[in-house]
């Protein structure tokens, strides 16, 4: 403000900085940055003097040593006799499971939940508001442990599981689904199905063209979903349907063949997509009314019909409201899923930071390596995002 | 709970640098109170009873400790850790002694820099499961699901186990005792592992504990005792002399009730020096020489805890089998303190 003044001031050495503007703040961001670094040094002295005290050095040789661990959900190759590192990628898969499952649940639930809570129907709309309130509310933690008590306590043991034609089966040990495996045919299916997507896609551009030449509107969806799904199916069938079945059966204590999806599984992505939907809800909310009335309104002038009005006008606009807060739910569901280790579900924290960490004592390390992990983690969901925003944001006229 | 191991890892960075090689034995005095470090609760080994007092076999070992330097075995304060976060937490120096159902095993000794100071319970793994499942031996368990709690021998044991015996399983890694009786009781898992002593704790509190069997087999060994952090010699000394003194009473016959008339007759050298009469042990150890006298005053001997917590006549109800004085055919056999 009293620039000049300032300047005025005849300078006396050091003070004189202070009192310039500029000067000043640089002094205080360069002590800033200084506090900030000495507590970190501080720090990192002291678990260094600790560590050497306790004659433990840091090193990473371990994660080279059989965990000799089992885990009860592995996507890759795994046993015993396998390397901690491979241990903690069994981790790091687990977790991505959740958080994929979880993410993909949350934004569908979430959706449409937010769209329901703008509608008129006053029952509905006070129903979702309820749901948001109560869910959001209540800590994560025990919607985990409240939807693993359910699973677990609830659904039948394996001798009574209950069934869906005798392929599905529900227990407390898990979802047991039949598992494909694909004979030489089944690959002219897919072929078909990537030929079909690659359709769709040409299809859509023909149709735009269209539009935009004579104004006639082709049905698009019906077209593509014949050509991604409709076409496949047809083949399939010809071909003599080439897939083999494994079905789960039981066999001794629990059922043998086809996939399970364990309870800890199922408690943690429910539990999860529950607890985010409820905030992604509201981010709709949120971002549809941030749409001007007036936009609505405008499109019904030019004749658009309300779902029109929604897909083409509403919701583009929106989406550049919704998607930045979607990407930190995206970020917390992701960093939850680390909760997993309450039920036992052998997640990243669970192998690495958990049994890994605790067998061979290595804290400090297994802990920095947690954090690169999910740091990583999270980066990648960010940059992801934002890339989607700025596509979305290019619309923008 | 799960994140208290992490949280105590970011407290160990923090911690400022006086934990690790400081004098315990005058901490301890100083602080005129014993934190010493048991389970989150197991019945008769350490478990709060309704009025939210520590019980138990390893509490009375910590209290046992408490009268020798502070001269009242009620000066506990007793810290609650998981199989996990246990040996974080006497590390970071939440705890001066570790009594924890513990087996003492080299990595933790050598790796994890702990000082183990011999064996108060002689233990060996084992497996529960449901008499309705009509399964006699360990050798049927093919294809079950295991509840196990993770970061313990036990998880690394049974890894071995049903590779060796070509067996294929489900494990369901839990954190707690008392998680496992619920995953167990609702029939997530078709048997419980862990230390044989353990189970026969876990199923006293079963509302049918005649339904669920202990299998025969037993498949490891599990010698469970106390530790302290590694580097304070002194410290180490005190907390293992006083376990001698608690095994060496029974092998002489010294017991709550009769210890203050021995001391003041000792039929024997033996007790004698245990009980201070004679020499100057206790003050070897930083201590005075009326130590052991109020160990067994406050605590008894061995067989008294045993019987009190978990003998043939409690409801956990175990043997002395191994645990049995040498002269009774057992393995308990303390140096002796002269
Ligand atoms: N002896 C084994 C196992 C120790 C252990 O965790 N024991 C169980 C049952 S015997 C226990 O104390 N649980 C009590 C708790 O959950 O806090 C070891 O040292 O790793």
């Amino acid at each position: 403000m009293s620039a000049v003044a300032e300047s005025d001031r005849p300078s006396a050495g050091l003070l004189s900085l202070w009192y310039n503007r500029e000067a000043r703040q640089v002094i205080i961001q360069i002590f800033t940055i200084a506090v900030v670094f000495a507590a970190l040094f501080y720090l990192a002295r002291n678990a260094a003097i600790n560590l050497e005290r306790i004659g433990k050095d840091l090193g990473f040789a371990f994660l080279l040593e059989p965990s000799s661990y089992d885990i009860n959900q592995t996507f890759i190759e795994y046993s015993s006799r396998s390397s901690h590192l491979r241990a903690a990628v069994v981790g790091v898969l687990n977790t991505f499971a959740v958080a994929i499952c979880g993410v993909f649940l949350a934004t569908v639930v979430g959706f449409v939940l937010g769209v329901l809570r703008l509608s008129k129907n006053l029952l509905m709309n006070k129903m979702v508001y309820c749901y948001v309130e109560v869910v959001r509310n209540v800590p994560v933690l025990l919607w985990i442990l409240l939807m693993h008590g359910f699973v677990v306590h609830t659904l039948p043991h394996p001798k009574q599981a209950g069934d869906i034609a005798e392929t599905f089966f529900f227990s407390n040990r898990g979802i047991n689904m039949p598992s494909p495996t694909f004979e030489p045919l089944f690959w002219a299916c897919a072929l078909v199905f990537v030929a079909g997507i690659v359709g769709a896609v040409f299809y859509k551009r023909h149709a735009k063209k269209v539009q935009d030449e004579t104004g006639k509107i082709l049905p698009v969806l019906w077209v593509s979903l014949g050509l991604v799904i409709g076409a496949p199916v047809v083949v399939f069938l010809f071909t003599g349907m080439p897939i083999e079945w494994s079905i789960p059966a039981l066999k001794g204590f629990n059922f043998q063949g086809g996939v399970t999806v364990k309870p800890e599984l199922m408690a943690l992505t429910l539990a999860l997509a529950l607890y985010t939907s409820a905030f992604i809800a509201e981010n709709v909310r949120a971002g549809i009314l941030a749409v001007n009335y007036g936009q609505t309104e405008a499109a019904h002038a030019l004749g658009l019909r309300n779902n029109r009005t929604l897909q083409l006008v509403i919701i583009p606009q929106a989406m550049r409201v919704i998607v930045p807060p979607l990407t930190s739910q995206y970020l917390n569901l992701t960093k939850n899923s680390s909760l997993a280790i309450a039920i036992g579900y052998m997640d990243v924290t669970a192998t690495l930071g958990g049994i890994t960490l605790n067998q061979t004592g290595r804290e400090m390390e297994c802990m920095l390596l947690l954090m690169a992990i999910y740091l990583s983690i999270s980066l990648a969901i960010s940059s992801f995002m934002n890339w989607y925003n700025k596509r979305i944001k290019l619309i923008e006229r | 709970m799960k994140l208290k191991s992490i949280l105590v890892a970011g407290a160990a960075m923090a911690m400022s640098a006086t934990i690790a090689n400081a004098a315990t034995l005058d901490d301890v005095k100083a602080r005129g109170e014993l934190n010493c470090i048991v389970t989150t609760g197991l019945v008769g080994f350490a478990y709060t009873d309704e009025s939210g007092k520590w019980n138990g076999f390893d509490v009375d070992f910590c209290r046992g400790v408490a009268a020798a330097v502070l001269g009242d075995g009620m000066k506990v304060k007793f810290v609650p850790t998981t199989g996990k976060t246990r040996f974080t937490a006497l590390n970071a120096g939440e705890g001066d002694v570790l009594y924890r159902n513990t087996t003492v095993t080299m990595s933790r000794d050598a790796d994890l820099k702990l000082t183990f100071l011999g064996v108060n319970y002689y233990d060996g793994q084992g497996f529960m499961v449901s008499k309705d499942l009509g399964v006699t031996s360990a050798k049927e368990l093919d294809g079950a699901s295991v509840c196990i709690q993770t970061g313990t021998t036990t998880e690394l044991n049974l890894a071995d186990y049903f590779r060796a015996t070509g067996m294929s399983y489900e494990p369901v890694p839990i954190e707690t005792n008392e998680e496992a009786r619920t995953n167990y009781l609702a029939g997530r898992c078709d048997v419980y592992t862990t230390d044989a002593s353990g189970l026969a704790a876990s199923r006293a509190t079963f509302d049918d504990p005649k339904n669920h069997i202990i299998l025969p087999e037993i498949i490891s060994k599990e010698p469970l005792g106390p530790a302290v952090r590694q580097g304070d010699d002194d410290w180490a000394d005190v907390n293992r002399w006083v376990l001698n003194a608690i095994i060496e009473a029974e092998e002489f016959g010294i017991t709550s009730a009769n210890v203050d008339e021995m001391a003041a007759n000792p039929p024997n050298p033996s007790i004698a020096r245990i009980l201070g009469v004679e020499g100057n042990y206790g003050e070897m150890i930083g201590l005075d020489n009326e130590w052991a006298k109020r160990v067994i005053k406050a605590v008894g001997n061995y067989g008294e805890i045993f019987d009190r917590n978990i003998g043939p006549n409690t409801e956990i109800g175990l043997e002395r089998g191994l645990n049995a004085q040498w002269k009774d055919g057992g393995i308990l056999y303390s140096a002796p303190i002269r």
